[in-house]
């Protein structure tokens, strides 16, 4: 009996394990111009509200808890979505779209944001109501961002109100909100997964501290186009049409299944096999999986959308081998990334990193991924293109010969030396057979360069914890690999490679720059980011920024990878994925 | 034999404290934290890390906490989900419905078939029905869940399409069509544990059942003109029981903690499922709770069958 | 109810010099195993597959980890016989590497819980006031939580073997422990339970009448009455035990996974089983025959051992 249950369990961590890094995204470009709602959705009179049977969307992560302030993932943030709705959310061009509460997004020339980019003024749509059929003012707006704003309340989205000085009602329909300072990225709050708005009369007995006891968590009244029907927390959510919803047409399902739990392999199946649900969420699964599946399937379809996530090697600059507690301290230097020969090592190290194959035959070339180069992407204002040449160039030989010539030569055993210290690395990732199949195909180029290669796997929950010795945070071995994601604006993803965001001890590695990379010029550019409000000017410090990064080679990208991996029913219409805000950012659109 | 079950809950009560004490030890040496989905997300920043950790009572260190969570455990209060943040008592109590729904009832089916397919195994022992009960039991211990259970998925919910492999938690049964549904729904996991159980507990049947058919007493009761059913259920399988029932006492506590692989594989909300979730998020009052309640089990049944033995071999003499 | 054991052996005994020249306890239960045609069968057969295992690669020179995407999960063919995995890898170069770790694995580390097992189930089975503690320590390890105690396992004392063993036998180490240290405890209880029905019988009283030691009431009297459950434990130990290893691996556990092992072969091809079957079907197919010739063989050691059996 107990061999099962040792075997059960470590299976599961691996399905647990499959969850890969990164959350949802969130927040903020420039202001320059706004979108409204755009002709995604499906023609006006098309359908009514409640035409439609049940909505079955699967999750392999099952929510549980459905205030998106103190959601602890994707899922969570996803599942309040239908329910809990932002002033505005982050259309597929990375631009904001009044497809929430706002009226209209306010810009510099409809004079919404004032022209130093300190006040922001949100109007609410004329006569929202909220599911119990109350009306929704600006009070339930205010009371949001106090309750976010307040440190005791400890919510997950707290940090899109740093900088922010207040928001008050101007009157019902209207909200203020101040910046402490200019702040280019002017819808850092009120837009995406960061700011569902809450009834205040269903909070205002739970706020500070208290807010993560009210009964409310598990059973939100909002403003969106579903209310919640049932919710067993990590299982499943139904939820009914909103009777009082804005549009009177919508939603078109009369009732939606959340389902959650499994893994990705077989959602795939439900998707593609059975068609035994409408969308199946975040398909992870080797491309020579999901290709066969997708091929001969005639009920399901692939719903990809690229935003900013990477797939990337980071190179530690510091020493994990140090003894004692000086392991992996900024204080000590790697021995061969960060030494004299550091950048040529570092270097060598890129050029015999094979990404074609990775995106070929892993992320099935534009299925999941693409072979990337750079680490902020997706907004074509901020991509740089003069990294290209760099990544280019896959050829181990060359690489190994760049080694040769700088004395790191052949040993018998294969792996280059020089001075007694050879170019031994340990490599490590999450449990997930994508991410093993790639430390497999990177070992086999890299050895071809001369470096010798041990693979290490940690599973998700030990990966991402700041109290494992096997953290990606310690980063207690000399590669390290995940996928991390930024905001449309990416000032505080590039503040993750500062000198003063070193992952260390004396901050028990709670902070970003898991590198320890510490580069002077780069400070400099991002402070200046910080600060400066022309659109042209920030693009070419974000690539200045990225260059950076890529040819001092901080970071080896691999894969850009798709935003949104979902697979839908052949059946279902009107889904128009974003790669920025939750993939149930206009679940109101969707009918069939 | 009163006084021996009395004296024996007694010494359940510190036993259950010590296994307690080690476990949420464990629990709180175990490198797992409830903020590592957001690892790597900057919105998440130290600070809000640092006072979510605080509010959950994390900061304390676990010594203070095991204190206050038995101090509550006492009073009945297991406390609330760090994620969830609902009343931890209220997951359990929706989630094991489904566990006994499946788990219990592969337990069951296991052993109403396996002791009679181990009996009928050893009586005629290199038969081709014992041939064909191996092999079937060696294909269940080298053929692990995750696989059987992808196998009947192909066959029979992708190729066949007679059965759903995404369990419906909110189905309600209330007529006969509902009940159907339960039961296709439920008739995979149910398959996959059940093959296991029964592999298992029958090779132990069949094996104690070789050892005591060759002995005298068996022979004694043969000569006296018995009917062969009649020795091999009123005598050999009542003296070869006591292995099995030790072994099928272990692994009823297994029962309520759930089947993690099989409910993962077809979504079964259980409490196999929740516990290892729970695991990896750290969310120590939902795995404190059920260790727990799995621990009073595992004394329970260990003391059950202790009895038990007792009542099959009236010369075990406990003191 | 059952003879006395010890009577019984002298009488057969007696009944082999009759039909027989004299022989020892272990010839003849070499006498006796070889007439098990199953056994030897199964010996046979673990034989073929620790051969395989430690002889292929010598003769069978292809690489374990030779990527080639062309030939990316291909069935048997000349050039590879059992066909490829998903990476184009030549599935029966990594099988033979991958028995040696599983063979080792699977055996050494039943061999250690039902060391542990025996000893304590015996130990509180014979002992009356030994048997409160050591019930109560088996309760505490049957209710250890796995996975967090593995996290912890891993946190205190990966590094450290990695160290002092070097990477393989390192963790070779820590798996064989981890798996020996979860799963004694039913084979504790099973064991205990033989010895309290056994230790009333009337042959264990005769023993102690004749003024047998304890120790020798235990191993030649009692023990090999209580082998059933053991061998059976063993048997169904040693597949559970093959598998955990592959599982072990994704809680950082076990061994990279560019070390492939039969677990983590079948694992690994668990959802290629549509598009790739043979990719699961030969590593399935190594443990069950391990486990299956490990089952006959135990049945075949059960009955040369066994004193009431010669015939």
């Amino acid at each position: 009996m107990r061999w099962r249950s040792a075997l059960a369990i470590s299976f599961s961590a691996v399905i647990l394990a499959a969850a890969c890094g990164g959350g949802t995204t969130t927040t903020s470009p420039t202001p320059s111009v706004a979108v409204s709602a755009k002709g995604s959705a499906a023609p006006a009179g098309a359908f009514k509200r409640g035409d439609g049977g049940d909505l079955k969307i699967l999750y392999w992560q099952a929510p549980t808890i459905l205030n998106p302030h103190q959601a602890t993932g994707t899922k969570d943030s996803d599942a309040s979505r239908l329910v809990i709705e932002p002033l505005a959310s982050w259309g597929p061009d990375a631009k904001p779209l009044a497809n929430a509460l706002a009226a209209e997004i306010p810009t510099v020339a409809n004079g919404g944001v004032s022209a130093d980019f300190t006040t922001v003024t949100w109007k609410l749509k004329p006569g929202l109501k909220w599911s119990d059929g109350s009306a929704v003012t600006a009070d339930d707006v205010v009371f949001t961002f106090n309750q976010i704003h307040d440190a005791a309340t400890a919510s997950t989205t707290e940090s899109n109100t740093e900088g922010v000085k207040s928001v008050v009602a101007k009157d019902a329909n209207t909200v203020v909100l101040t910046y402490d300072a200019p702040n280019p990225n002017v819808y850092q709050w009120g837009v995406g997964t960061c700011c569902g708005i809450l009834q205040k009369a269903q909070w205002a007995n739970f706020t500070g501290a208290k807010m993560k006891d009210a009964p409310a968590n598990l059973n939100p009244i909002g403003t969106g186009p579903y209310v919640v029907d049932t919710f067993k927390p990590g299982d499943v959510v139904t939820y009914k049409a909103n009777p009082n919803f804005r549009d009177p047409n919508k939603p078109y399902f009369k009732t939606v299944t959340f389902k959650g739990g499994g893994d990705a392999e077989s959602a795939a199946r439900a998707a593609f096999q059975t068609g035994d649900v409408d969308y199946a969420w975040n398909l992870q699964v080797a491309a020579n999986i999901l290709q066969p599946m997708i091929a001969s399937s005639t009920k399901g379809k692939m719903l990809t959308v690229y935003g900013s996530s990477v797939e990337r090697i980071l190179i530690n600059f510091a020493d994990p081998n140090a003894p004692g507690d000086a392991r992996g301290e900024p204080t000590t230097k790697h021995p061969f990334f960060n030494g004299p020969d550091g950048l040529t090592v570092r270097k060598a190290l890129a050029m015999a990193t094979d990404r074609q194959t990775v995106a070929k035959q892993l992320y099935g070339d534009g299925l999941a991924g693409k072979a990337g180069c750079n680490i902020i992407t997706g907004v074509p204002d901020y991509e740089s293109t003069a990294t290209k040449s760099f990544c280019d160039t896959f050829d181990p030989v060359a690489a190994g010969k760049m080694l040769d010539d700088a004395g790191w030569k052949l040993g018998s055993d294969g792996v280059r030396a020089k001075n007694g210290i050879k170019l031994k690395v340990v490599f490590s990732t999450t449990v997930n057979a994508v991410r093993q199949a790639t430390q497999a195909i990177e070992k086999a180029a890299w050895e071809k360069a001369g470096f010798g290669v041990e693979l290490k796997q940690v599973p998700a929950a030990t990966f991402f914890t700041n109290t494992s010795p096997d953290g990606a945070n310690h980063f207690w071995t000399d590669l390290e690999m995940f996928t991390n994601n930024s905001d449309p604006d990416p000032t505080s993803y590039l503040d993750g490679w500062t000198t003063k965001q070193i992952a260390q001890k004396s901050n028990n590695w709670q902070l970003g720059n898991y590198n320890r990379y510490s580069n002077p010029t780069f400070d400099g550019i991002v402070d200046q980011l910080r600060k400066e409000t022309d659109p042209a000017k920030r693009a070419d410090l974000i690539k200045k920024a990225n260059d950076i990064l890529i040819l001092d080679v901080v970071i080896i990208p691999i894969v850009t990878r798709t935003q949104v991996t979902s697979g839908i029913s052949t059946t279902l219409k009107g889904v128009v994925p974003t790669g920025w805000d939750s993939e149930m950012y206009a679940v109101q659109d969707w009918y069939k | 034999m009163g006084r021996y079950i009395l004296r024996r809950l007694l010494i359940a009560i510190p036993t259950v404290a010590v296994i307690s004490f080690v476990v949420f030890a464990i629990l709180a040496l175990a490198p797992t934290d409830p903020l590592s989905s957001f690892a790597a997300d900057p919105r998440v920043p130290p600070e809000v890390r640092a006072t979510i950790r605080h509010s959950l009572g994390l900061d304390d260190p676990w010594p203070v906490r095991y204190v206050k969570w038995v101090s509550s455990v006492a009073t009945g209060d297991f406390g609330f989900s760090f994620m969830s943040h609902s009343p931890v008592i209220d997951l359990l109590k929706q989630r094991l419905p489904n566990t006994l729904a499946v788990v219990g009832v592969a337990y069951v089916i296991g052993v109403l078939l396996a002791i009679p397919i181990g009996m009928l195994s050893a009586v005629k022992r290199y038969s081709v029905f014992d041939h064909v009960a191996t092999t079937f039991a060696f294909v269940g211990f080298s053929v692990p869940t995750f696989f059987t259970g992808i196998v009947l998925i192909i066959i029979f919910s992708i190729n066949l399409r007679w059965f759903p492999f995404i369990y419906d938690s909110t189905l309600q049964v209330h007529d006969l069509g509902s009940l159907l549904d339960q039961v296709k729904q439920s008739i995979m996991p149910i398959t996959v544990l059940a093959l296991f159980d029964t592999a298992t507990i029958a090779r132990y049947t069949r094996s104690e059942m070789l050892e005591h058919l060759p002995l005298d007493y068996v022979r004694t009761a043969r000569s006296k003109g018995l009917k062969e059913q009649a020795v091999v259920l009123r005598h050999v399988l009542r003296n070869s029981l006591i292995p099995v029932v030790t072994l099928v006492a272990l692994g009823i506590p297994a029962v309520f903690g759930g089947a993690i692989v099989t409910e993962q594989i077809f979504r079964v909300p259980g409490i196999g499922e929740l516990l290892v979730r729970s695991i990896g998020d750290g969310d120590t009052p939902v795995v404190a709770a059920i260790l727990l309640i799995f621990a009073v089990l595992v004394v329970l049944f260990n003391l059950l069958a202790d009895v038990l033995y007792a009542v099959l071999d009236p010369r075990i003499k406990y003191t | 109810m059952a003879a006395p054991a010890a009577e019984l052996s002298k009488r057969t005994a007696l009944a082999g010099t009759i039909t027989r020249p004299p022989r020892s306890l272990w010839k003849d239960a070499w006498w006796q195993f070889r007439r098990h045609r199953l056994a030897m069968v199964a010996v046979g057969t673990l034989t073929f597959l620790v051969l395989f295992s430690l002889g292929g690669p010598l003769v069978y020179h292809t690489p374990t980890d030779k990527i080639d995407f062309l030939l990316s999960l291909k069935g048997p063919t000349e050039a590879h016989l059992l066909g490829t995995d998903d990476l184009g890898r030549d599935l029966l170069a990594r099988l033979m590497f991958g028995g040696r770790i599983s063979i080792a694995v699977g055996i050494t580390s039943v061999l250690l819980a039902i060391t542990l097992g025996t000893t304590i189930g015996a130990a509180a089975g014979f002992f009356g006031r030994l048997d409160n503690p050591l019930m109560r320590l088996t309760d505490l390890f049957l209710s250890l939580p796995v996975l967090p105690l593995l996290l912890v396992i891993i946190y205190l004392f990966r590094d450290s073997l990695r160290d002092r063993f070097g990477p393989e036998l390192g963790i070779f180490l820590m798996i064989v422990g981890v798996i020996g240290i979860l799963n004694w405890m039913p084979v504790a209880r099973l064991v205990r339970a033989s010895f309290l029905s056994l230790k009333q019988k009337e042959f264990v009283e005769a023993a102690r009448a004749i003024g047998a030691r304890d120790r020798r009431i235990i191993v030649r009297h009692i023990l090999p009455n209580a082998l059933s459950p053991i061998l059976v434990a063993a048997t169904i130990g040693v597949g559970g035990a093959i598998l955990t290893e592959s599982t072990l691996s994704f809680l950082g556990l076990g061994f990279p996974s560019d070390v492939p092992t039969w677990g983590r072969i079948l694992f690994d091809a668990r959802n290629y089983l549509d598009i790739a079957p043979h990719w699961a079907i030969f590593p399935g197919l190594c443990i069950f025959l391990t486990v299956l010739s490990i089952n006959f063989i135990g049945d075949g050691l059960r009955d040369a051992l066994d004193p009431r059996k010669t015939s």
